[in-house]
Formats: C-alpha cells, sequence, structure tokens
C-alpha cells in the first residue's frame, strides 16, 4: 500500500536519527534544475554578498559569507551534475564530495546563520538567488539528517499535534471564546461557505491572541464573512524552513483541505513572513496543483479594504513610529506599499528606517533561526544591526506586520535594554477603526 | 625562421582550434545548463511581466546598490575598471580590430591610441588591484580557488604579451602580413588563444552566463513582485 502523505513526511524526519553524506549529495544534485544550475555557474567569488549579510557584518567571520554557505551544494554539483563534470573527474580534477563532519559543520551555516532573508540576492552583481539557494540547500541537509535538532523537533510537533509550539484546536477555541468574550462579537468557526478562511500563527495563539479580536472587528466593520477552521488553521511551515518538501506539503495540504472544505473563496495569510511565503508563492508547486481559492497576505487586504473605503479609520496614533519590513513580506513577498499606507492611515508621525523597504535588515529570527536554540546569541549578535536601524528613526514604538518578527524584535530589544514596544500592524488598524456609532 | 613558423600556427590551426574550443565548450556549457529543465511554477503571479523583470535585472544591476556599505566599494569601482578597461583595448585598438575583420568582415572606427594605452594602464592596475583584493581580504581568500586565479592568469596574460608585442612591432598600421619581429606577436596570439580555450569551462564564462543568471532570477522576482 502506498504510504500516505504524513507517513512520507514521518519517514523524511526520520532521516535525523542517521546522518548520511551521500544522502545529501544526491539530494543536492537532484534539487539542482536548470535555474539553479545557471546561478551557481554565474558566481565569480567576488564577496560582494558578505557585504549584505548581518551575520558577517557583525562578526566579521568571512564564513557567513552568504555564498560560501553554498559550498557542499556546489561541490556535489560540480562533482556530477555541471556541465563537464565526467572530464573533470576523468582528469582528477573534480571537487571531493562533501563528508559528513562538513555537512555537519555547515549546518551552522546554512541554518544558525541564515534567515533566507534575501539581502544577499539583492545585492549579487551576478544576479544570484542566494537566498533561494540556500533554502535548496537546506533540503538536501534536511533529507540527509544534516538540520538542526529543534527544527527536526519542530517539525516533529507540526506534523502530529498541527502547530511548531504544539499548539492544539482546544488552545485556540479557548483564545477564540476569550476574545469573542471581550470584543462582544462572534468569532465563526467552520463556517461553510464563508468567502474568507483565516489561518493564525502559533505565535499569534500563544503571544498576541488579541489579533483574533482585531480581526473580528475588522471583518465586522467591512462586512466581510469569515471563518477559522478548526482542523488546518495553522499557517506557519517549518516544513519550508527546515528544508523539507514532504513536511511543508503535508503542513499545507491541511490548510488547503480546510479551504476546500469550507468552500471558501480567499484564504487570509496571517502577519507572518514564512507563512505568507510557504502559502502564497511555495503552496502551489509543494502539492503540485494550482489551488481552488486565492491567498491574500492579511496586510494586502486591510490596505484594500481602506482603500476602498470600507475600514475607516478615526484618529492617529501621536506617538513616533516606526516599521520594521520582514523580509518574506517586503523584499521577498513584494508587499511593500501596502504597510505604508496602513501606517499613514494610522499613524501621524511615521518615520522610516534608514534602507527601509527592500533592503532593510532582518529581525534576525527568520528562516527558523529563532526556533534554533543553540543559534540564540548570533540572532542576538546580529540584532545590532537591526539597532541602528532602529536608533536612528528616534522611535517611541515599533511596528510590524509579521508575529514572528515581533517576537524576535521583543527578545533581542529586551537583551539591548531597549524599552519601545512592538506593534502588530492589524491591531493598530483595528484599535483606529471607526467606531460602529460614527459609521453611515 | 622558427618565429615566423609559430605564428603562422598561432595564426592558423592554434587559431581556429581555439575559437572552435571556445564555441563549441560555451555551447555545451549553456545546452548542458538548459537542459536540465525547470519545473512550471504553480503559483499565482503576482506580475506577468517576466521579460521585463528579466531585463531590468540584467541592465539594473549594472549599478550596485548604496545601501550595500562602502567596504566593498573598492572591489566593485575596480570591477568596472578593469571590464571597461578590457573592452577598450579588445575592441577600440586598431591591430584588433584589424583582427577580428579579417575573422568575422566586422569592423568599425578603432580608438586614438592614446585612449587605448589610458585603458591598458587602468587595466593593468584594475586586475593587480583584483589580485591584492583576492590574496589579502579574508572573505575573497577564502572563497578563491585555482579557478579564481588561472582566470586572472589568462586575463592578464595577453595583456602583458600585447605590450611586449606592440614595442616589438609597429603600431601604427593595421596588423600587416608579417610584423618586423614575429615572435612577440605570435606569443601574444597563442596568449590570446589560451584564454579562448578556457574561457567556457571557467568562471569566465561569466562574460555571458551573467545574462542567464541575472535573467532568471529578475523573471523570478518580477513575478512575485519583489524588489530587483
Amino acid at each position: 500500500m502506498e504510504p500516505t502523505a504524513l507517513e512520507r513526511a514521518r519517514a523524511a524526519l526520520d532521516s535525523a536519527k542517521a546522518p548520511d553524506a551521500r544522502r545529501a549529495a544526491q539530494a543536492f544534485v537532484a534539487l539542482t534544475g536548470r535555474d539553479a544550475a545557471i546561478q551557481l555557474e554565474a558566481c565569480v567569488n567576488c564577496g560582494y554578498c558578505a557585504e549584505a549579510c548581518h551575520f558577517h557584518l557583525v562578526t566579521g567571520d568571512p564564513r557567513y559569507t552568504p555564498v560560501y554557505k553554498l559550498r557542499p551544494m556546489l561541490q556535489a554539483y560540480r562533482r556530477e551534475r555541471a556541465p563537464f563534470a565526467w572530464l573533470k573527474r576523468l582528469l582528477g580534477m573534480a571537487p571531493p564530495e562533501p563528508t559528513a563532519q562538513a555537512l555537519a559543520d555547515w549546518s551552522e551555516l546554512l541554518y544558525d546563520s541564515c534567515n533566507l532573508c534575501g539581502r544577499c540576492t539583492l545585492a549579487c552583481p551576478m544576479g544570484i538567488d542566494i537566498a533561494g539557494l540556500v533554502r535548496q540547500a537546506r533540503e538536501g541537509m534536511a533529507a540527509a539528517g544534516f538540520a538542526p535538532a529543534d527544527l527536526y523537533a519542530a517539525a516533529g510537533r507540526a506534523l502530529e499535534a498541527g502547530s511548531p509550539m504544539g499548539v492544539r484546536w482546544p488552545a485556540l477555541k479557548r483564545q477564540i471564546e476569550l476574545q469573542a468574550r471581550e470584543t462582544g462579537l462572534e468569532i465563526p468557526v467552520d463556517v461553510e461557505g464563508a468567502d474568507y478562511l483565516v489561518v493564525l500563527s502559533s505565535m499569534e495563539i500563544i503571544g498576541y491572541p488579541e489579533v483574533i479580536g482585531a480581526l473580528a472587528r475588522i471583518f465586522r466593520q467591512a462586512g466581510l464573512s469569515w471563518t477559522i477552521p478548526s482542523e488546518g488553521f495553522e499557517a506557519t511551515n517549518v516544513g519550508v524552513q527546515i528544508g523539507s518538501r514532504e513536511v511543508a506539503a503535508t503542513l499545507l495540504s491541511r490548510i488547503v483541505d480546510a479551504a476546500e472544505r469550507l468552500k471558501v473563496k480567499y484564504v487570509i495569510s496571517p502577519e507572518c513572513g514564512h507563512a505568507y511565503s510557504a502559502l502564497r508563492w511555495e503552496g502551489p508547486n509543494l502539492l503540485g496543483r494550482p489551488y481552488s481559492f486565492k491567498v491574500v497576505l492579511i496586510t494586502e487586504l486591510l490596505d484594500q479594504l481602506v482603500r476602498e473605503g470600507r475600514l475607516r479609520a478615526r484618529g492617529k496614533d501621536a506617538r513616533r513610529l516606526t516599521f520594521h519590513d520582514p523580509c518574506q513580506i517586503v523584499r521577498r513577498g513584494g508587499v511593500s506599499q501596502a504597510p505604508r499606507r496602513l501606517m499613514d492611515e494610522v499613524s501621524g508621525n511615521f518615520v522610516e528606517m534608514p534602507a527601509s523597504g527592500a533592503t532593510n535588515f532582518c529581525c534576525g529570527g527568520g528562516g527558523g533561526v529563532s526556533a534554533i536554540h543553540r543559534a540564540e546569541k548570533l540572532r542576538f549578535a546580529a540584532f545590532e544591526r537591526k539597532k541602528r536601524q532602529l536608533d536612528a528613526t528616534g522611535a517611541e514604538a515599533l511596528v510590524t506586520c509579521c508575529a514572528n518578527c515581533r517576537n524576535v524584535l521583543e527578545e533581542a530589544m529586551e537583551q539591548y535594554g531597549m524599552t519601545q514596544p512592538v506593534l502588530g500592524l492589524t491591531e493598530l488598524v483595528a484599535q483606529y477603526l471607526e467606531p460602529e456609532e460614527h459609521r453611515p | 625562421m622558427i618565429s615566423v613558423d609559430l605564428l603562422e600556427f598561432a595564426r592558423g590551426p592554434a587559431l581556429w582550434a581555439s575559437l572552435a574550443v571556445l564555441i563549441l565548450g560555451s555551447l555545451w556549457r549553456v545546452a548542458a545548463l538548459w537542459r536540465l529543465g525547470a519545473a512550471p511554477d504553480l503559483s499565482e503571479p503576482r506580475s506577468t511581466r517576466v521579460i521585463a523583470g528579466a531585463m531590468r535585472c540584467i541592465f539594473g544591476r549594472m549599478v550596485l546598490r548604496h545601501e550595500f556599505g562602502r567596504r566593498g566599494m573598492l572591489g566593485a569601482v575596480n570591477g568596472y575598471l578593469y571590464h571597461i578597461g578590457l573592452a577598450v583595448l579588445v575592441f577600440g585598438y586598431l591591430p584588433h580590430i584589424s583582427f577580428i575583420k579579417r575573422l568575422t568582415g566586422l569592423a568599425w572606427p578603432a580608438l586614438p591610441e592614446t585612449v587605448v594605452y589610458v585603458a591598458v594602464g587602468l587595466t593593468f592596475l584594475g586586475l593587480f588591484v583584483a589580485l591584492i583584493e583576492r590574496l589579502t581580504d579574508p572573505v575573497r581568500r577564502l572563497l578563491s580557488g585555482f579557478d579564481d586565479y588561472f582566470s586572472w592568469f589568462v586575463v592578464i596574460l595577453p595583456c602583458i604579451t600585447g605590450m611586449i608585442a606592440i614595442n616589438a612591432s609597429h603600431p601604427v598600421r593595421p596588423a600587416p602580413a608579417l610584423p618586423l619581429d614575429p615572435l612577440p606577436l605570435a606569443i601574444h596570439l597563442l596568449s590570446v588563444e589560451l584564454l579562448f580555450v578556457w574561457l567556457p569551462f571557467g568562471k569566465l564564462a561569466h562574460a555571458f552566463l551573467v545574462f542567464a543568471s541575472r535573467g532568471v532570477t529578475g523573471a523570478a522576482l518580477e513575478r512575485k513582485g519583489a524588489a530587483l
């Protein structure tokens, strides 16, 4: 009998028990399609990408040069798949196969010191999507047992409990009930035929449950039908972060199943950069078919509703506010103006950071790094670059549209003795909505 | 007469063989990459103007973003210096234009010799700065291997042999049938042929791969509406 997707995903995680360098090399080679190969071949080793990477900038360690992180993948590709590889092997000029020790060493470079933030991609004079290649290299590492143990554990929890943080439906149900009581609004669950399906990140459910109430107020004012699924509510995808297609596809299929079961028109990606990337861009490719619904980032929807006049703000936050661009939403996801228009809508004193937007610095925790315990010290060190950006604004509060960024920023700012609050954009918009009685 | 024979060899069989390796090797490399294939992207595009995105990335990346720090600026400026210098001396120097005309029938007006000599000087300077950076900068030293150093060598070698050939020859006339001393020109031609032979196999292939690399990335990023 054919193994189910869940069984295949569990089997993929079992690789952690027996790391195998040959399997990693095979995966690296198999993953290198035309576009990846062209990019690997085009590198001239100029090292310019190092100037873009916060891990290199704060430590000065040349090993953190983004393209250097691809060495094992490049080595395997050059040995087995590159044009003239056979000739180079024949002449004894082919590079050796990556060893288990080298791959174990590279685990730190491909995971702990890379947020997949894509700043290096933007800097590369040869136009190499280094972040995209690191994402691919992680697939080889994860398949062969060289990913960090913390990510394997998080992936296991996501498969078994439905969430990388172990959040199950009863916990979300409790938060929904609390928010319904708090707002006095009904929060619909499993409503078939609703237009919008809202999925959430565990970080929001545990750390920032007020976002559920904020969404209830927003959908109420906009007059849109929406629902939260009791199954498939987790939006984040640790499978994408660790680099396991099997895990990623299994987690993603839960959302797709929920959307199709409830016959919704739109799935709302929550404030979470990697959830958005997984759901919006990687999902159909992981599942091998287009969706029957559209994926919309909550920030894009809010911007659209404000512009259509379906949401109206009253009053503005008078504090000096600045905005942190989540990398997967802004630089890599193409949503850069919507959050700024929303900020202008709710803030009377919005200031941009230097190098904001496409060239912003990552919070330091993206790409699964915040889930890797051993990477914590390096993550806090990397935050120094973000801190410089923040300090330059003199902002009294920081706003962002990613719950993971928000949590990572709060932790790092505490480390650095910074006292500014970090706010979620959706909640901020909900806070300044025109009260019901003022609406025509 | 050995030097005359060597020049005949360099202008004849060696030239044609090296050109064959250059063209066939480059075509093979491109074809081998192309045949790896790419899976179709099934996600709904934000933009369908992927060719425009590819073009914007191809041309836009010729100018480096200022946000990425000044530490790499010397390398970046130096990169412009020796690339432009090489282009000037390859395509602007009268004997080179005559050489290309003999091969292809194509010709264009030459640049004044003073301009070419300034370009040669800047190219030498740029190439040596590039080597020093590669040897002394921790990042570049870590990244560099045989391909980087050998490619540097096969680029600077024709510049050196070319300078020697100019001194030994007659720069005011377009390449005659036989120069006064055929040996320096023969060595210059052979060094150029070494470059031709090496180009498809090493990093010098970035001369054509750069367009493909920037193009695929530009198309993919434009599809998402992401920053180029």
